[in-house]
């Protein structure tokens, strides 16, 4: 049995509702302070909680977390938006204390919770390298070193003296992660990074990443590439509500956290504009997913039509907006991205403010059975995305048994569109044989 | 739970070992309660990323400027230019027998440290936030970063200074040696105004607003356009406690060979450096641990 690399012991986070958008202004803050002798009185006397809030609303982030990692695992995070994932992972690299409990961990830490922090684009390829490698904890010397191998793998050789402002995002990117690539600390926390850059490249990460642990080094790794988590992870925590739901294997926790029947939001409503999902531009009023033929219930299998319906306050007028849907299978491949692309009434035009509904019609025959995850985008001009919401529904497409004609294997692909097929008797060998 | 002692030892011993044959280095992360440790030694282990944050401002300040670093001069010297007409051709203000453009230029260097050093620093936690948070160091290096910057610009104007002096035949007497010390006094003042300007930043984003403001008044609360002699002389303690004062008065001491500083004034200066130091580094540790959820 090897070392133990991170211990940790109930660790929870308390945040306060607003805190992490609202600052303050000066004039709270004085009244605050002059008022605080008077509300500790008075809490004191009617034998409130010292936590108890004077600001407004609370709530967990993350609690009771209690965890052992050995050094040498890859650990993989997996669980839905706001579940608590980013938080453990901030906790753990220390950009932010927790509220309660404590964690140890053995050995140099690094964390990746983005590629190319502290990219400045003014300045060139290898100064970057530099100054990145500096900020995620890499000595002057270490970086000098390894410096001909980051460039190797970034496969930017070329332009290393140009200012990274006249990269492609795609030199960006494989720079910055070069870099990151050889933190070679024997703790790293990595958040997502996986998703950025074309396949090729993906693939040499992912490579390096299960090099780190064959070296012995511990890497905390979160993700909504479950193929990713699958192919690098042995074990998996599943985290919900800020808690870890499960932990075990990557193939169990995984398989747990796809068929658990709470992944599935078919429907949201938010009623008050004003703690609505959204911004200064665009709030969410409601979400659903319905099947547009009656008679099977709720239920959308691979035959049904259904029907994607948004309702959202428009709150800039005359913005020229549009939804984009992505809709994602289970294991995260993108099956298809749509927008109200020749909509006859308001496609293009200037909205006014107010409450719109748009419905997005999805036919039969198109969608694979499995969890699909949908991801909304609020464009306006066409070009710029003011909203973006993960998940903002997860609907399950259930099988239909009737129309696999006796085929009962598993049915791969993204999507399983039913095509037209035709074949004919082109020409008899009966016939040609009587010739 | 933990006590608060314990982690804050174990964070800066551990922050940055090297890596090799040496024992693991051991993070503890809970909870800090009440006062913070400062943790001096931490911003130790950080201090090559220190020199590559600077490092960085100083190559990336003058990109695609016209004048690159003659701006370092050219700020002071058409300062200089706009007080000898107001000040010395209009308003007839005393220069304490040396030439009024060297009296004012004199001053003007340090406090164009002093007034870039104030601004970038009390700003730079809000223009790190993309660095505080995604990654952890010691975030004290922030603040300091701009404050070295300045020193830069500093090298450059008092190159010119030195110029002037020459032209305009003033030599400087022993006094000199005590110029490092005014320096150092001027820089640790920024630092001090800095710190605190910078974490309360953070929260409330009115600090930003005031900073352009209070380094105008800052500038007429200090002897730069006019000698502190036309202070009333029972006035000239309480008016040591503008460490700028201080400042100005031992540069002018130093180099133009002016009437030296009265000592209770430089000693309230530095006094109130050393406590806006003190309390800063305070404020700072005790707001940090939740920069990266404000920010």
């Amino acid at each position: 049995m090897s070392a133990l690399a991170i211990h940790a012991e109930g660790i929870g986070k308390l945040y306060y509702i607003g805190q992490r958008q609202t600052h303050r202004n000066l004039r709270d803050a004085l009244t605050d302070t002059i008022t605080a002798p008077v509300r500790a009185l008075r809490a004191r006397l009617s034998g409130a909680q010292r936590n108890g809030n004077s600001r407004g609303e609370t709530f967990w982030a993350l609690r009771n977390v209690s965890f052992d990692i050995e050094e040498g695992e890859i650990i993989g995070i997996i669980g839905r938006n706001g579940a608590g994932k980013s938080t453990l992972l901030k906790i753990l690299s220390r950009i932010t204390e927790p509220t309660e409990g404590r964690a140890v961990i053995h050995g140099r830490v690094g964390s990746l919770l983005e590629v190319g922090t502290g990219f400045h684009p003014e300045l060139t390829g290898r100064e970057n390298v530099f100054l990145n490698g500096a900020i995620l904890g890499m000595s002057k010397g270490e970086i000098a070193r390894k410096f001909d191998e980051i460039v190797a793998f970034s496969e930017v050789e070329k332009f290393i003296d140009t200012p990274v402002k006249h990269y492609s995002s795609g030199m960006y990117v494989r720079l910055a992660f070069a870099v990151a690539a050889y933190l070679e600390t024997e703790v790293l926390f990595v958040d997502e990074v996986l998703s950025v850059g074309d396949g090729e490249f993906q693939k040499k990460c992912l490579n390096k990443m299960q090099g780190a642990g064959d070296e012995g080094r511990t890497v905390f790794l979160v993700s909504h590439n479950l193929t990713a988590i699958q192919r690098l992870c042995r074990k998996v925590f599943w985290l919900e509500h800020g808690n870890i739901v499960l932990s075990g294997t990557a193939k169990e926790v995984v398989g747990a956290y796809l068929s658990s029947a709470s992944t599935a939001v078919t429907e949201q409503e938010w009623p008050d504009p004003d703690s609505a999902p959204g911004n200064e531009k665009v709030r969410l009023r409601s979400a659903r997913v319905r099947p547009l033929e009656r008679g099977t219930g709720d239920e959308i299998n691979v035959r049904t039509p259904f029907a994607i319906e948004f309702e959202y306050w428009n709150l800039k007028p005359q913005a020229r907006l549009n939804l984009s849907l992505v809709v994602y299978t289970e294991d995260g491949t993108m099956a298809f991205n749509t927008g109200p692309i020749g909509e006859p009434v308001w496609n293009g035009k200037p909205f006014p403010a107010g409450l719109f509904r748009s419905v997005c019609y999805v036919p039969g025959d198109l969608l694979n059975d499995g969890i699909h995850r949908l991801l909304l985008l609020v464009v306006e001009n066409r070009s710029v995305v003011i909203y973006r919401r993960e998940d903002v529904l997860t609907f399950e497409v259930k099988e239909d048994i009737s129309m696999r004609e006796g085929w009962y294997g598993d049915w791969p692909g993204a999507t399983r569109p039913m095509l037209r097929w035709t074949t004919e008797l082109v020409s008899p060998i009966a016939a040609e044989q009587q010739r | 739970m933990s006590t608060a002692t314990a982690p804050e030892q174990t964070l800066a011993e551990a922050a940055r070992a090297p890596m090799g044959a040496g024992e693991r280095p051991v993070v503890v992360i809970s909870a800090t309660r009440g006062w913070t440790a400062l943790r001096l030694g931490e911003l130790w282990k950080y201090r090559e990323l220190l020199y590559f944050l600077v490092w960085r401002d100083v190559k990336v300040r003058y990109k695609q400027t016209m004048l690159g670093a003659a701006w370092a001069v050219l700020q002071p010297l058409l300062t200089m230019m706009i007080f000898t007409l107001l000040f010395s051709k209009l308003a007839k203000v005393p220069s304490e027998g040396v030439p009024y453009p060297i009296f004012a230029y004199c001053a003007l260097v340090p406090w164009t440290l002093f007034a870039f050093a104030l601004g970038e620093s009390g700003n730079s936690l809000v223009n790190s936030q993309h660095l505080v948070t995604k990654v952890y160091f010691s975030r004290l290096v922030i603040p300091i970063a701009p404050v070295l910057v300045g020193l830069v610009d500093f090298s450059i104007a008092f190159v010119l200074l030195l110029g002037m002096m020459v032209y305009y035949g003033v030599h400087p007497g022993i006094a000199i040696v005590t110029l490092p010390l005014f320096l150092l006094l001027a820089i640790a003042t920024a630092l001090g105004v800095g710190l605190w300007l910078s974490a309360l930043n953070v929260e409330y984003r009115d600090v930003r607003h005031t900073i352009p403001f209070l380094t105008q008044f800052w500038l007429f609360a200090s002897p730069i356009a006019y000698p502190s002699s036309a202070v009333p002389a029972k006035w000239r303690v309480l008016y040591g406690l503008n460490p700028i004062a201080g400042v100005v008065e031992g540069f002018r001491w130093a180099l133009l060979g002016t009437h030296r500083p009265s000592v209770p004034m430089v000693l309230a200066s530095s006094a109130v450096v050393a406590l806006l130091i003190f309390s800063g580094l305070i404020y700072f540790r005790r707001v940090e641990k939740t920069f990266a959820d404000v920010v």
